[in-house]
Parts: structure tokens; C-alpha cells; sequence
């Protein structure tokens, strides 16, 4: 606190504001606290003595369920192991079309009978579906994406890993849809599953792995379910505002047309709710692919295998490939989706056609699969994409971080020295210092202000849980390295938004680059950064940044763009220059949406938190990573669910201001 | 075990339908089970060499082999469970512990020795020798500190410890030894080793945790900082060495690598499980393996083929009992 500070705060508060009157109070009893450290030294460090032992408890719990835990005519782990069992078939039965071909025996070594789906094929009626779906140029796009798993020589894992997000995607489009429904038809059914959700969405994927391995054994089931478990959330968010959104006349007339209320779900609400939904199908779609690393980890193979063990090797050039792979796949089956989404209505044909001029390609794939098959009979090369035509770009990208490395590295030093020395490390310190009990009192003030005392209170609840549960410091750690990433992001990611949002070309460059920093595996750049600046937190603040950074940019351009252009007319008529429309009425207007935006980088920011334990933070990031690997179930659920208490604390802080701000401007 | 038997009859049902059909099944001669016969595989290419070498073996005896990725720790649940059957690979310095525990369930058997021994310690590139000439002697750390510092450290020496799952007692051991030393722990190997090829590349400070059998030491040329010798009092007993009050006054244990298996596995499949206890290869055959697969970019499975041709006579008596 600068002196300054505290005199404009003095002068301001002469004016009788109640509130600065009140966080001035707080701020002078946090500084008593902390001087009184000798006195109550519980009041500073949250006392060892005190913890509650959670995540003994809940190891304990977790043991009685799989040991014990009887239903009557089966046990609890009976039940999930036949549900592994039965999402086994679909699973087993993509890989085979995709991969690795039937051999209808489970003895590895007989001869595959029936063989999988050839490369020229796929290509060929992906591109199909591209043409039908859109025009020749999606057809060409993603004909394109999937022709580069062949010739980069990605084919193999590519196709395991196709194969289990065709199967992850659809049962996690269709649970979030139920429950989505659900959701909406039943105000008490929200309420109680909005907190899941929330926990859902913010718990660190490393945190539930370990009791899923348990129950639904080891292999590419217990994957896929995490997958779900971790892609399906927005889906049952989404679902509910879009019915919600359907406009009232819409339902009306549907009453009025006599439709029974399943008529009226399926074929008025649901229709007319698509585009919206089609949002929440492209989430589920990208935070699957986001999962195959972290889904490698416990066995789904493919190519998050890759990526993971070419960076172990080092070879970064080899694991960038992987990486685009992942990505571009991630591209092709969104801008499929949408397109299949965004259709124009089947047009009311006579039926005197034949059947076969009415599907007219249908027949067309078929007839590829057909004559690949055939021509694969013969000629080899048609069935496997032969080794000597495959390219590799690795050894370039090799080089090009060793050129870096060695006649750059000490400017680049320099830079991180400055930064760690003078921001990253005093900020630390000063966070580890703060009271614990002055920061849940700033927190539920703050929630006070902002929200009511119900906020205060549970604000004050989840910080205490924290504390409670012996986790303090180490959220204080994880405080100070996603909010520095955090301020980075945001000052990167607003100025990038507000230029992509007034300048058209821009806006497409940007949207290809933050498309992709989403969809790279961040394992990718990490060894790299590594490299360059070694292992600790400025290597971890760089990922961090560079994958929390999207949702500042992209909220940013959508606010601003978003500004009513009545209100931008009127002030070019007031005579405004293009500077101060920006700074009086577009960025003002717009703050509400920006500061979505950051909400949104922070909860990626946490998100990011357990792959840069991979190298080496101390935080809660690094918590849960230890019980995965110590297979700790209670350890990981407590910390998860630390990090998931510090991400809805900010969410609700941040959403109530935003709120608030809203009504003040006149939008909401 | 619901599921398992139920999956078993599909799969003899499968079979039978393939015979009315006609198809041939390939011969095997009279293996125990044909269920299959799980190994795990983790991120490692030494481990991934080891486990398909064993693979490729009980494959040629019949066996139906499948691989599954599973965590080096955490498979210890499914191998108490029979989800898994073999991990191929425990180190004594990094797995002891998880391994003892298991093994205490009565879940699991130990399953002996790989015969390849791992080595773990202190590790600096060769051209430090240079700054620092009363290298690898241990008492030498001291006197090359700043040599060994970065900017954040400074004066203190920097040391890249492993990820902290891995226990390694390195913050103990530089506080015992009273070393100059500030303990950076790297989250995984592939940022530690990464932090190695860059200061490698420029010929700058590095002292950090490298181990064998592994790539980095047949890449990168160097030495192991030679601490008082381990042994088990030093650890246990603090008066022990040179510091009287505390433990960890010496250098790393070395020690084996050894098999662990699912124990009802044992009685499933006998003949597959005395093959496991069979296998032994060697820290030579082993670098020589991992090198032409990480160095020269050869694939795992050709290296593991040529391997199995061209040592017939040493796997075949690993598994004699099947002939």
C-alpha cells in the first residue's frame, strides 16, 4: 500500500462513500493482524494442528466402495465394471472399423478378417460428407485435414484416437442433452445440479482419474469416461439456455398446433433450439480432443501417446506433428458439425425418384469404400499409406530451438531474470505473507459489496474449506501464479480482442491462431519453453498465458462488436473521433462482456494448472498430480476441489460485478 | 470377475462360429489360457523395450498378449485386482516403496529381478570438469556453487532435482551435506532432460538428476558426482556418516529392476509366469536398445524383432517350460 493510495482513499472516504469506509477498516485490520503475527501467530499461518483430515476420510470412503459397498444382488463395483464392460462394445467396435480391422477372435495373432476403413477411403468420404454437408470448399478442407494424418505419417493413432472420440462425443452430446432437458423442464433439477456441474467443469481432471481407474479398470473405458465426465457440462448448460431462449410465440403456436409436450420438445423446442445446442456440440467436441493427452496417460493410446513420448525423447519436432494432428482434427469434425448443423431444411422432393437419385451420396461413399476396398486388393498402397512417402518436418523445428537456444538465450535470460526478480518473486512472498484470516474477511466483504450477504457467505465457506483442509499455502502459490498469468493474459488478450474486433482481416488471423493455441496439446510448447527459460514458474506462467489467453481476446472482439450501433451512431453524429468512440462508448459498453472474458482465463487459467505441474510449480496443481501418481484418492479429490473453490469464488465475484455493472449500463 | 467370464464365453463363441465357418485358427501349442495376458506399458522407452521383448516371447509360446498403458504407480490397483497381470519394470530407487505395500496385500507376486540395474545420482556434463576440477569428488560441489548458479539462485548452486513423486531425498541430502545447493524440483523427466540438451547445446552450467538405463548418459557426455556410499544405516540412522544429526549424509541407493505380477495370475497361466522370472538382460543390451530407438529413431518394434532373431537361443530358454 503507497501512501498515496491511502490519502486519495482518506480524502475519498471524507466524502462519506460507506464502502471505502469499510475496505479501508479491513485493509487496517489486515495490517494489524500482521503485525500481531507474534501475538497470534494462528491468525497468520493457518495452524497444522487444526486441519481437518478430509482426504484421509475420503480414501477411507472410496475404499468401502469398491471393497464393500454391496447393492443387494451385486456389488457397487460389479455395477461399474459391467457398465465398462458395455461401453467396451461401441469402443471396441469404431477401433476395429477404423484400426485395427476384425479378426472376430480375441487372440491377437489370428488374421484379420474383415479390414479396417483404408486412408484413400476415409479421405474420400469425409470429403463427401464435407461437399454434402456444406460446399466443395469444406470438402476440401477436411479432406485436407484428415490427407495430413497420412502423409505426416499420424494415421495409426490417429484412427485410435478417431475412434474413441466417435464414440465419446455422441454419448456425451446425448447425456448433456438429457440432463440438459431435464435441467430446464425442472427449476429444482437445475438448482441441484448447477454446483455439479460447476465442480464438474473446475476439478482438475488428474483429481478424479485415480477413483475412475478403481472402478471402471484400467484401459481405453476408464478414458473415455473421464472424457465425458470432463466435455459434458457446457453441453447441459447450453442446452438449458437454449430452450429457455426459444421464443415464447414459437411454443404458442406449438400449443395451439396441439402437440402433446413430447411433440412439443422434439419437434418445436428442440428444432428451434439448434443452433444453440449446436454451440454446446462444438465444446464437447474441442474439450474431448483436449482430453486425449491427459486420456493417454490412462491408456486410450493414440495420438496423445505420441505426443507424450516424442517430448520425452525430445523430439519436438515429432510431438509438434502429433500436436497439429489433434488440432486438426479438432477442426475438421467442428466445421463439419456446424455445417451439418447449419443446413438449409430438406426440401419437399416428388417421390417418384429412385432411391438411389435421392441419396446421391450416400451412394457416393459407399461406392469409394467399395472401390478402395477393391483396389486395395491388389494394390497395397491403397489400403496403407506407404512409408517412403511420408514427410517429416521434425528435424527443422529441432534445429530452429536450437538456433534459438544457443544465440538468444541470454537476452532472453535477462528478460525472465527482470521479471522473476522484481514481479514474480515479491508477489509471492507478499501473497504467502497475507493473514489467512484477513483474506476470507477481504473476500467475504468483497462478496458482500457485491452480491448480498448470501455471496459473503459463501465466499467466506469455500475460501474456509481451504484453509480448513490444510491447503493454504500451496493455494496461495496457485493464487499468485494464475493471477500474474491471469493480469499477462489479460493485458495481451484485450488490446488483441478490441484490434481484431475493428479491423476485419485481423479478426480472421486471430480467430485461426487462438483456434489453435486451444486445440495444441500444451505439452507441445512446454518442453520448448522449458528449453529456453528452464524449469519453474516463468516456464509455467508462459503456458499458462499462452492457453488462457483465447477467451480474453475472443470476449473482447464479441463485446465490442456486440455495442448497439445506434449508440455508435449517435456519437459519431455528436462528432466523436474513431479514438474516442473506442475509449467513451465501445470499451465502456463492452467492460461487462470483457470481464466475462477474464473470468473465462481464469478458469483456463486453473485448468492449465496441472499440466504445468509437469514442470515442476509447488501449488495445488503439483497436489494433485502427486496423489494421481501415489494413487491417493482423497489427497487428489481435496486438492481438486480446492482449486475448484478458488475458480467459483472468482467466478461468482466476477459475475455479480458484471451483473451489477449490466443494469447500471442499461443491458442486461 | 462377472464380466471377465462373460466376455471369455463371446470370445469362445466367436471362435466356435469362426470354425463352422471354416477359418483356421493358428496352432497353439497347449498354452494354459488364451485370455489375455495383460503387460503394462508406461512413458519410458526402456520399459516400452523390456515389456515388448516379453511380449514378443509369450506370443511365440502361444499366449495372447495385450499391452495397456497404465501409471507406473497407480497400476498397482490394477494389478492387485487382476485388471493388469505384469508390470515389467519396478525400480528399486523410485518404486520400492509402492512395490512393498502391494506386495504386503497378498495381491501380488514378486517376480525377481530383471538384471538390470539402475543407477541414479547427481549427474554434471562433461566440460564442467573444466570450471570445476575437483570434480567428481563430492566435497568439490561446494567450491564450484557460484559456477553452478543461476541468477535466481545466486550465490547458492543450482541443482535439477526429479519430480518430487519420484522420491529422491535430495533436499535431505543437500542439507546433510551441508551442500550450497538450492533443490529445483523438474514436474517430469522430459522437462529435466529438456533443461539438460538446452544447456548442453550452449555448454552452460547444469548439475541435475540423470539416470540409467537411459538415453541422456550415452547422448550426453558426463559423469555421476561420487557421494559417500549408500547404505541402509545412512539412510535410517542419522548418526551415521558425517553429519551426526542427520540422515541422508551419502549418495543414492543403487539397485535392481525388478517383475511384478497379479498373483492368482500365477495359477492361470503357470509356464507365461515362469518366463517372467526368466527374463534377464543386461545394462549394455539395454543403453544399446534405448539409443538406436531415441538417438537413431528407429521403431520399438523393429528393434525388439531384430532383437528376438537375433537371441533365439536366450529367450527360447526363458520359456522352455512350453516346449
Amino acid at each position: 500500500m503507497s501512501v498515496t493510495g491511502s490519502t486519495r482513499a482518506l480524502r475519498d472516504g471524507a466524502r462519506l462513500n460507506p464502502w471505502l469506509a469499510a475496505w479501508l477498516a479491513a485493509l487496517v485490520a489486515t495490517l494489524l493482524v500482521y503485525q500481531l503475527r507474534d501475538a497470534w501467530p494462528w491468525a497468520v499461518r493457518y495452524p497444522r494442528a487444526w486441519n481437518v483430515p478430509l482426504s484421509v476420510w475420503i480414501s477411507d470412503f472410496m475404499k468401502w466402495l469398491i471393497n464393500d459397498f454391496d447393492l443387494g444382488l451385486f456389488t457397487f463395483k460389479e455395477l461399474t465394471r459391467s457398465l465398462s464392460w458395455l461401453l467396451d462394445w461401441p469402443l471396441v467396435t469404431a477401433k476395429g472399423l477404423l484400426s485395427s480391422g476384425f479378426s472376430f477372435s480375441s487372440d491377437p495373432s489370428a488374421s484379420i478378417v474383415v479390414e479396417r476403413v483404408s486412408w484413400v477411403a476415409l479421405i474420400g468420404v469425409v470429403a463427401v460428407m464435407g461437399y454434402k454437408a456444406g460446399n466443395w470448399r469444406l470438402a476440401l478442407l477436411v479432406g485436407g485435414c484428415f490427407g495430413y494424418l497420412a502423409v505426416f505419417g499420424q494415421w495409426d493413432s490417429a484412427m485410435v484416437t478417431l475412434s474413441s472420440i466417435v464414440i465419446a462425443v455422441p454419448l456425451g452430446v446425448a447425456l448433456g442433452l438429457f440432463v440438459g432437458i431435464a435441467g430446464f423442464r425442472w427449476r429444482r433439477f437445475e438448482a441441484a445440479i448447477t454446483p455439479i456441474l460447476d465442480l464438474m467443469q473446475t476439478v482438475p481432471v488428474f483429481a478424479y482419474l485415480v477413483p475412475i481407474l478403481f472402478l471402471f479398470g484400467f484401459g481405453p473405458v476408464a478414458a473415455m469416461i473421464a472424457t465425458i465426465i470432463y466435455a459434458t457440462p457446457p453441453m447441459v448448460r447450453v442446452t438449458m439456455l437454449a430452450l429457455r431462449q426459444v421464443p415464447d410465440e414459437v411454443v404458442e403456436f406449438g400449443r395451439m398446433a396441439g402437440c402433446t409436450s413430447r411433440q412439443l420438445l422434439w419437434k418445436v423446442q428442440i428444432p428451434s433450439a439448434q443452433p444453440g445446442l449446436m454451440v454446446g456440440v462444438n465444446q464437447v467436441i474441442m474439450l474431448s480432443l483436449n482430453m486425449v493427452i491427459i486420456a493417454s496417460m490412462i491408456g486410450a493410446g493414440g495420438l496423445g501417446f505420441d505426443v507424450l513420448s516424442s517430448l520425452r525423447r525430445l523430439s519436438i519436432g515429432q510431438g509438434l506433428e502429433a500436436g497439429i494432428a489433434i488440432t486438426l482434427l479438432a477442426i475438421a469434425l467442428d466445421r463439419l458439425s456446424q455445417a451439418f448443423a447449419n443446413r438449409p431444411p430438406p426440401e419437399h422432393r416428388r417421390q417418384e425418384l429412385s432411391w438411389a437419385a435421392r441419396h446421391p451420396y450416400l451412394l457416393s461413399a459407399l461406392g469409394i469404400l467399395v472401390v478402395a476396398w477393391a483396389i486395395g486388393l491388389v494394390w497395397p498402397a491403397m489400403h496403407i499409406y506407404p512409408e517412403t512417402l511420408e514427410i517429416t518436418t521434425g528435424a527443422f523445428w529441432e534445429e530452429l530451438v536450437e538456433y534459438i537456444n544457443v544465440n538468444f538465450f541470454d537476452e532472453l535470460e535477462a528478460v525472465k531474470t527482470w521479471l522473476l526478480l522484481h514481479v514474480l518473486i515479491p508477489v509471492k512472498r507478499f501473497l504467502l505473507q497475507l493473514p489467512w484470516v484477513a483474506v476470507i474477511a477481504l473476500l467475504a466483504l468483497a462478496g458482500f459489496q457485491l452480491g448480498g450477504w448470501r455471496l459473503a457467505l459463501l465466499v467466506a465457506c469455500l475460501a474456509g474449506f481451504i484453509a480448513v483442509t490444510g491447503q493454504w499455502a500451496k493455494s496461495m502459490v496457485t493464487v499468485y501464479l494464475c493471477g500474474l498469468s491471469v493480469m499477462f493474459a489479460a493485458l495481451i488478450g484485450v488490446p488483441v480482442g478490441i484490434w481484431a474486433a475493428r479491423n476485419e482481416r485481423a479478426h480472421r488471423v486471430v480467430q485461426v491462431v487462438i483456434d489453435t493455441l486451444q486445440t495444441l496439446p500444451s505439452f507441445v510448447y512446454l518442453i520448448p519453453v522449458v528449453m529456453l527459460f528452464r524449469v519453474g514458474d516463468f516456464s509455467a506462467m508462459i503456458a499458462i498465458v499462452a492457453y488462457a489467453v483465447a477467451p480474453a481476446v475472443r470476449y473482447t472482439d464479441h463485446g465490442i462488436r456486440q455495442v448497439p450501433p445506434h449508440l455508435i451512431e449517435a456519437a459519431r453524429a455528436m462528432g466523436c473521433t474513431r479514438r474516442q468512440i473506442l475509449w467513451r462508448v465501445q470499451i465502456p459498453l463492452a467492460l461487462p462482456e470483457i470481464m466475462l472474458g477474464i473470468n473465462q482465463t481464469i478458469m483456463m487459467a486453473l485448468a492449465m494448472l496441472v499440466i504445468t505441474a509437469l514442470v515442476g510449480t509447488r501449488d495445488l496443481g503439483q497436489e494433485v498430480y502427486i496423489a494421481l501418481t501415489k494413487a491417493d484418492t482423497g489427497r487428489g479429490i481435496v486438492a481438486g476441489v480446492s482449486v475448484a473453490f478458488i475458480a467459483i469464488i472468482a467466478d461468482r465475484l466476477i459475475a455479480a460485478w458484471a451483473t451489477r455493472r449490466k443494469r447500471e449500463l442499461g443491458l442486461a | 470377475m462377472r464380466e471377465d467370464r462373460r466376455i471369455s464365453k463371446l470370445a469362445a463363441l466367436a471362435a466356435s462360429g469362426a470354425l463352422v465357418l471354416g477359418l483356421a485358427l493358428p496352432a497353439s501349442a497347449g498354452v494354459e489360457s488364451k485370455d489375455q495376458l495383460i503387460l503394462t506399458i508406461h512413458d519410458w522407452t526402456g520399459q516400452y523395450i523390456t515389456t515388448h521383448i516379453m511380449g514378443e516371447v509369450l506370443q511365440k509360446a502361444g499366449y495372447n498378449v495385450k499391452y495397456q498403458q497404465a501409471d507406473y504407480i497407480a497400476q498397482f490397483a490394477g494389478l492387485e485386482s487382476g485388471d493388469l497381470h505384469v508390470a515389467m519394470e519396478m525400480w528399486e530407487t523410485t518404486g520400492k516403496q509402492a512395490m512393498e505395500e502391494s506386495l504386503k496385500t497378498g495381491k501380488t507376486l514378486d517376480l525377481g529381478e530383471t538384471g538390470l540395474f539402475a543407477i541414479e545420482e547427481w549427474w554434471y556434463p562433461a566440460y564442467m570438469k573444466e570450471k570445476c576440477p575437483g570434480l567428481p569428488d563430492w566435497k568439490a560441489l561446494n567450491d564450484c556453487a557460484e559456477a553452478f548458479s543461476a541468477p535466481e539462485t545466486a550465490p547458492k548452486g543450482r541443482y535439477l532435482g526429479g519430480p518430487v513423486t519420484w522420491a529422491g531425498f535430495d533436499d535431505e541430502r543437500a542439507e546433510a551435506l551441508g551442500l550450497e545447493y538450492e533443490v529445483v524440483h523438474a514436474g517430469t523427466d522430459a522437462a529435466l532432460f529438456a533443461e539438460l540438451q538446452s544447456a548442453y547445446q550452449r555448454k552452460a552450467p547444469f548439475l541435475g538428476w540423470v539416470y540409467a538405463p537411459h538415453w541422456a548418459p550415452i547422448k550426453f557426455e558426463g559423469e555421476w558426482v561420487e557421494f559417500p556410499k549408500y547404505t541402509e544405516a545412512c539412510y535410517n540412522d542419522p548418526k551415521w556418516g558425517s553429519n551426526p544429526d542427520m540422515a541422508y549424509d551419502c549418495g543414492k541407493p543403487r539397485g535392481w529392476i525388478k517383475k511384478v505380477g497379479w498373483k492368482d495370475g500365477a495359477d492361470k497361466w503357470p509356464c507365461a509366469y515362469e518366463a517372467v522370472r526368466n527374463f534377464k538382460l543386461d545394462n549394455d543390451t539395454m543403453g544399446n536398445l534405448i539409443a538406436e530407438v531415441d538417438l537413431e529413431g528407429r521403431k520399438v518394434d523393429e528393434v525388439v524383432l531384430q532383437w528376438i532373431k537375433e537371441n533365439e537361443g536366450t529367450w527360447k530358454s526363458w520359456i522352455a517350460c512350453s516346449q
